[in-house]
């Protein structure tokens, strides 16, 4: 198939980006997203022209590295998909094929389509945690967790941090992300002694990193390659509430 | 507490619900005016002759509760374009509506709205001659009252008023249809399973608040062009006399 790719160019971060068009041949329809960028890098090399650059990683769907917004949506239009895992017959042949960056004030853009996503890892280093004894591994069943439970965190901890809530969110905000985040160790018995202390420091972190503020638009459970639930940022405010109340009274 | 941005979200949410409470209310009190002149005016004088710390208690309340709503709105609204500063060159929405996507701008008509309807009704400053509207009630008909229900009957006369309040009040509904559900997302209290059931009881309450508010006016306007006879047909006489004096004389004589 034959594509027109209209792709944001960036050189650096103080750098102005724009778009530049490229016309690409021979695409296979078997081929994923990345691997038609690839293609386009291979000919632009071959041009003596500076490739277009990408993140990516696993190429499996498991990392969140991958990002991109693709015809406006992040991750491209197909659901419950990462760019890696998009295949070119969702596209068809003739089509132009508009690429942009993930774009947020607190996701800033390093070159072309790579933006720093580093404030998803002050958000994780502010409470994304639990602090243990490490040492040998606990023996399986000695914390009983119910099943309820234990599923719902799983599902949170489903999250592969790619930022696409954040992309696909008219506010740029970071909820989807954070409550995953905060109710995948808040559900948990491991997660009990610093749950307060954790959702408000994580909290303060993703404001102070510049993201938006939720709205209740959707958007972002809608984008999300994982299907993160909406539910948890529910939780989070529910979390986040009974916190600052207790903080009043001690 | 409210500093953070669901510290925001908490206040937004819990004025919203004193609105959502004060709506319904407001609602219902102006049902009254369809019982006629009598009914009406006795729930208005029962209103304004409130001891004056639960009337100004209930005012400030509400008042307070408008300019949060409104100040978090803003300034969440701000943020939220700082945070996103750049705009995609295709812009997509997969599961929003209009009515949420547009909070932000049926508020702000809210907020002129609510600012007009009070120099209208309550302050009476747009048209003053409303505040010397008065009618005796009483056996011996020597207490004076304020005639609510002429003030209401000649407001809506006015068909370009009538047909603000009721765009504002459709607005009101669309606003509602998505905070009434919204405000529960934002203290923590729904789930993705309970979503449908809070959007369709939201919806119910909006459109309920829009038919309910929006009949005063509509009822107004129907009579005074001849639709339906709401009203004791005597409050309308005087506009059908000034464009045909052959009624006129007819009133005159009967
Ligand atoms: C009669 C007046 C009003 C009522 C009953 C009302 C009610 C509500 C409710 C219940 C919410 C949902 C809160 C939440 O999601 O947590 C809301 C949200 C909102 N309101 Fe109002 N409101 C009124 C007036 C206004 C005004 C005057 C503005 C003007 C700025 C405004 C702007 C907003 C905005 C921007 C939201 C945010 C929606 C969102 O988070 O998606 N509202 N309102
Ligand atoms: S590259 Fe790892 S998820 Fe796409």
């Amino acid at each position: 198939m034959k594509l027109t790719l209209k792709i944001w160019r960036q050189s650096g971060p103080a750098e102005n980006g724009s778009f530049e068009s490229h016309v690409l041949d021979d695409v296979s329809e078997d081929s994923s997203f990345l691997e038609m960028l690839d293609q386009l890098n291979e000919q632009l090399l071959k041009q003596g022209d500076e490739p277009v650059a990408f993140d990516h990683d696993c190429r499996e769907g498991i990392c969140g590295t991958c990002s991109l917004t693709i015809n406006g949506y992040a991750h491209g239009p197909e659901n419950s998909t990462t760019t890696c895992q998009l295949h070119m017959r969702k596209f068809n042949n003739g089509e132009t094929v508009t690429i942009e960056p993930f774009r947020a004030k607190a996701f800033p853009v390093v070159r072309d389509l790579i933006v720093d996503r580093s404030a998803f890892d002050r958000i994780i280093q502010s409470g994304g945690f639990i602090s243990v004894r490490t040492g040998s591994a606990p023996d399986g069943n000695s914390i009983p967790i119910s099943k309820v439970d234990a599923d719902k965190a799983m599902d949170a901890a489903a999250c592969i941090g790619c930022g696409a809530c954040v992309a696909s969110c008219k506010n740029a905000s970071a909820m989807l992300f954070t409550s995953a985040k905060a109710a995948h160790l808040n559900l948990l018995p491991q997660g009990q002694a610093e749950k307060d202390a954790r959702v408000i420091n994580m909290v303060n972190t993703m404001d102070d990193s510049g993201f938006g503020n939720c709205r209740n638009y959707g958007e972002c459970s809608a984008a999300c390659p994982k299907d993160i639930s909406l539910d948890y940022i529910a939780k989070l405010n529910r979390d986040h509430a009974k916190a600052r109340i207790k903080e009043i009274f001690s | 507490m409210f500093s953070s941005s669901l510290g925001k979200k908490y206040l937004m949410a819990l004025t919203g619900l004193v609105l959502i409470g004060f709506v319904f209310v407001h609602m219902a009190g102006n049902l009254q005016v369809l019982a006629g002149q009598a009914q009406i005016n006795a729930y208005a004088h029962s209103l304004q002759t409130l001891p004056w710390f639960i009337l100004w208690g209930s005012r400030l309340f509400l008042l307070a509760s408008v300019v949060i709503h409104a100040w978090t709105a803003y300034s969440l609204i701000i943020e939220n374009r700082k945070a996103r500063p750049d705009n995609n060159e295709v812009e997509v929405t997969k599961r929003a509506g209009w009515t949420s996507l547009k909070m932000g701008l049926t508020g702000s008509i809210l907020l002129a709205f609510i600012v007009f309807h009070l120099l209208h009704f309550t302050i009476r400053t747009i048209y003053p001659e409303y505040a010397e509207m008065t009618t005796t009630v009483g056996s011996t008909g020597d207490f004076e009252i304020h005639d609510a229900f002429s003030m209401i009957l000649a407001g809506f006369k006015h068909e370009i008023i009538s047909v603000f309040y009721v765009v504002a009040m459709f607005l009101l509904c669309r606003h509602l249809a998505h905070g009434f559900s919204s405000v529960f997302q934002s203290i923590g209290l729904r789930t993705e399973a309970w979503q449908r059931k809070l959007n369709l009881i939201a919806s119910g309450y909006a459109w309920i608040i829009f038919a309910g508010f929006s009949i005063v006016p509509v009822s107004v306007l129907a009579q005074k062009h001849g639709l339906y006879e709401f009203y004791d047909p005597s409050f309308f006489v005087s506009e059908v006399s000034e464009k045909n004096n052959t009624s006129n004389l007819l009133n005159n004589e009967s």
